[in-house]
């Protein structure tokens, strides 16, 4: 057995943790989450470089969350993912312990919250280089021509909402497009429906987006949507120099006001 | 009605084109990292070596979204003014996959079952499904577990099954199909003796035993089972949407001013509000609960209610799921449990 089963097992015959949540062989060679009730659940967990799906959504989904205290497996996106979750109120001290596995394979068992945080003190935050090329693709055209991509990619849209329902950071219990009095955006998966629906996410996301892609991974048509709010975190790094996910206290950069925020996009 | 002719690797682009001086011809199309059924005018542009299209060809007859009538308020009450049936198109889908046109016989089920449904019907009349057999399969497909087959002839007018030499046999199987044929009757050449079309279809082993299945899934209904999956499942639309046979939909009115149209969107049993009542209850409560519903409806309510199986085997929801609920693991389990 890996260190991961080991402290798995031990937390939950400690009663510290009721579920272990983390990943385990999938189809054909794939990895999947993972929930580890019991020893026997603990030993089937595994870690390896399989497992770059972000697992942090898991934490406050409604057949999980009453489980608290839960534990989670960690790479370096669901610990950002846990951490934008505490810095808006959604996880609090004490609720989960991190299993954090760093770059040498090590397992760090982060039980408060500022545990994380020193652990995500060392890293630099990186897109992939797929993303990077493609986003570069699109700085590089003119606004009618990436207008065209996403009004072309939204095509094969169907509104299957995976991308929402992937995201660490959508846990609204009413999403806004399950609104329908007034109805804000169009339900049917139509051009207009879906761009309203993807702007929507995006902008909601914006200041919040962890950068973990798992919208565009989780997207049954390949349309590159994490792109959209990747995007839009850039942009707010360049602007207020602020990155999400990485601390607490961190503030919320696009709804909240500081005197000395730069106004030179008025104008 | 079976007539098995042979169709030249240089005809078949032929075909295509003759076919599209009258009607709209649609295939599989490669766009980046997608493919999907979509208008095509030569040969050319059919995608090649991939196994099964992302998304099924239900959308030919049952479109993500399907305008039903159009209203207009006035101030003596509401106009209605029907959707005009004659505008439905003649269409011809070319490389229709097996499992996709096998699915279209459980769709006219689910849509024909009292009362029959105009629109589904005059879209399914109208299209002609020229299937291709597939000479390649991957593990997730699962069709010889449910009764199909690579080369299976169900649900397509004519089925293609290309042969080592590129050639094509072709099944000519309705009447549809004949209509095909004398489009170009010089394309089609006769034959004499067995093709042998088994030696170029992909092997998809079994990966469970269906007898009994039905009620094997029932005897599942109160066990733990869907615990685990209740757990992992993470409630979005994406395994109704892709599958060729989820018919569930919605109804929306969307109106404009004084006018508007009502509409039938896809839906899904994995969604939470599929189910919640206004009072707030939610009869299906947890993922376990929608994870059920979905296995029940396809393996035991429609075989019940329909005589089909609400599954054809593509394996379309195991691949695309973003969390690997793999729908052939699970029966296989529940098989193997009850």
């Amino acid at each position: 057995m890996g260190a991961i089963n080991e402290i798995a097992a031990r937390l939950l015959e400690t009663g510290e943790a009721k579920v272990v949540i983390g990943y385990g062989e999938g189809s054909f060679g794939s990895v999947r989450p993972a929930f580890a009730r019991n020893q026997e659940e603990a030993e089937k967990l595994i870690y390896d470089k399989r497992c770059t799906q972000n697992l942090a959504m898991y934490v406050y989904k409604k057949e999980i969350s009453p489980l608290r205290k839960l534990a989670i497996v960690a790479n370096v996106s669901t610990l950002r993912g846990i951490i934008r979750l505490a810095s808006e109120n959604q996880i609090k001290n004490g609720d989960i312990i991190t299993l954090y596995i760093n770059e040498l394979g090590e397992v760090i068992e982060c039980k408060a919250l500022s545990e994380i945080e020193i652990c995500l003190a060392e890293i630099t935050p990186e897109i992939k280089p797929e993303d990077k090329e493609l986003i570069d693709k699109l700085d590089a055209m003119t606004p009618q021509e990436r207008w065209n991509f996403w009004i072309s990619e939204m095509e094969s849209c169907i509104k299957c909402y995976a991308c929402r329902q992937a995201c660490p950071l959508c846990y609204c219990t009413q999403c806004a497009v399950e609104v329908n009095q007034p109805q804000w955006i169009p339900v049917a998966a139509n051009t207009s429906g879906n761009l309203e629906w993807h702007i929507t996410r995006a902008m909601h996301l914006s200041g919040r987006c962890v950068e973990c892609g798992q919208c565009g991974e989780a997207c049954p048509v390949n349309i590159p949507i994490h792109l959209l709010p990747i995007k839009l975190a850039e942009e707010i790094k360049n602007i207020y120099g602020t990155v999400s996910g990485m601390k607490i206290q961190e503030s919320n950069t696009l709804s909240t006001f500081k005197p000395d925020d730069k106004e030179n996009f008025i104008g | 009605m079976s007539k098995i002719k042979k169709l030249s690797k240089e005809s078949f682009p032929l075909l295509i084109k003759k076919i599209s001086e009258t009607q709209h011809v649609y295939g599989p199309v490669s766009q980046g990292k997608r493919i999907s059924y979509q208008r095509i005018s030569s040969a050319d542009e059919l995608a090649s070596d991939f196994i099964i299209p992302d998304m099924s060809a239900k959308s030919f007859v049952f479109p993500k979204i399907e305008k039903l009538f159009s209203y207009t308020k006035n101030k003596d009450g509401v106009e209605v003014q029907d959707i005009n049936l004659d505008n439905i198109p003649h269409r011809v889908v070319v490389g229709i996959r097996p499992c996709d046109a096998a699915g279209m016989e459980s769709l006219k089920a689910i849509f024909s079952w009292d009362p029959s449904d105009p629109i589904f019907e005059t879209r399914l009349k109208r299209t002609t499904f020229i299937g291709l057999a597939c000479n390649q399969a991957d593990d997730y497909c699962f069709c010889t577990s449910l009764g199909g087959s690579p080369g299976d002839t169900k649900g397509s007018d004519i089925l293609l099954t290309k042969t080592d030499t590129g050639d094509y046999i072709a099944e000519i199987l309705t009447s549809k199909g004949e209509k095909i044929v004398t489009l170009a009757p010089d394309l089609f050449q006769d034959v004499e003796g067995d093709l042998q079309k088994e030696k170029f279809l992909a092997n998809v082993p079994k990966r469970f035993d269906n007898s009994d299945l039905q009620n094997k899934i029932n005897a599942a209904f109160n066990t733990d089972v869907f615990d685990e999956y209740a757990m992992r499942c993470m409630g979005c639309s994406a395994c109704a949407f892709v599958c060729p046979i989820c018919a569930c939909f919605d109804i929306q009115d969307e109106t404009k001013g004084s006018k508007g149209q009502r509409v039938r969107l896809w839906d899904s049993c994995g969604a939470k509000l599929f189910t919640l009542h206004t009072s707030g209850h939610n009869p299906r409560e947890t993922q376990g609960a929608r994870w059920r519903q979905r296995l029940m409806h396809k393996f035991s309510y429609m075989p019940e209610r329909l005589e089909v199986r609400g599954c054809v085997g593509c394996g379309r929801c195991s691949r695309r799921c973003p969390v690997d609920m793999n729908i052939a693991e699970s029966l296989n389990q529940l098989i193997i449990d009850n």
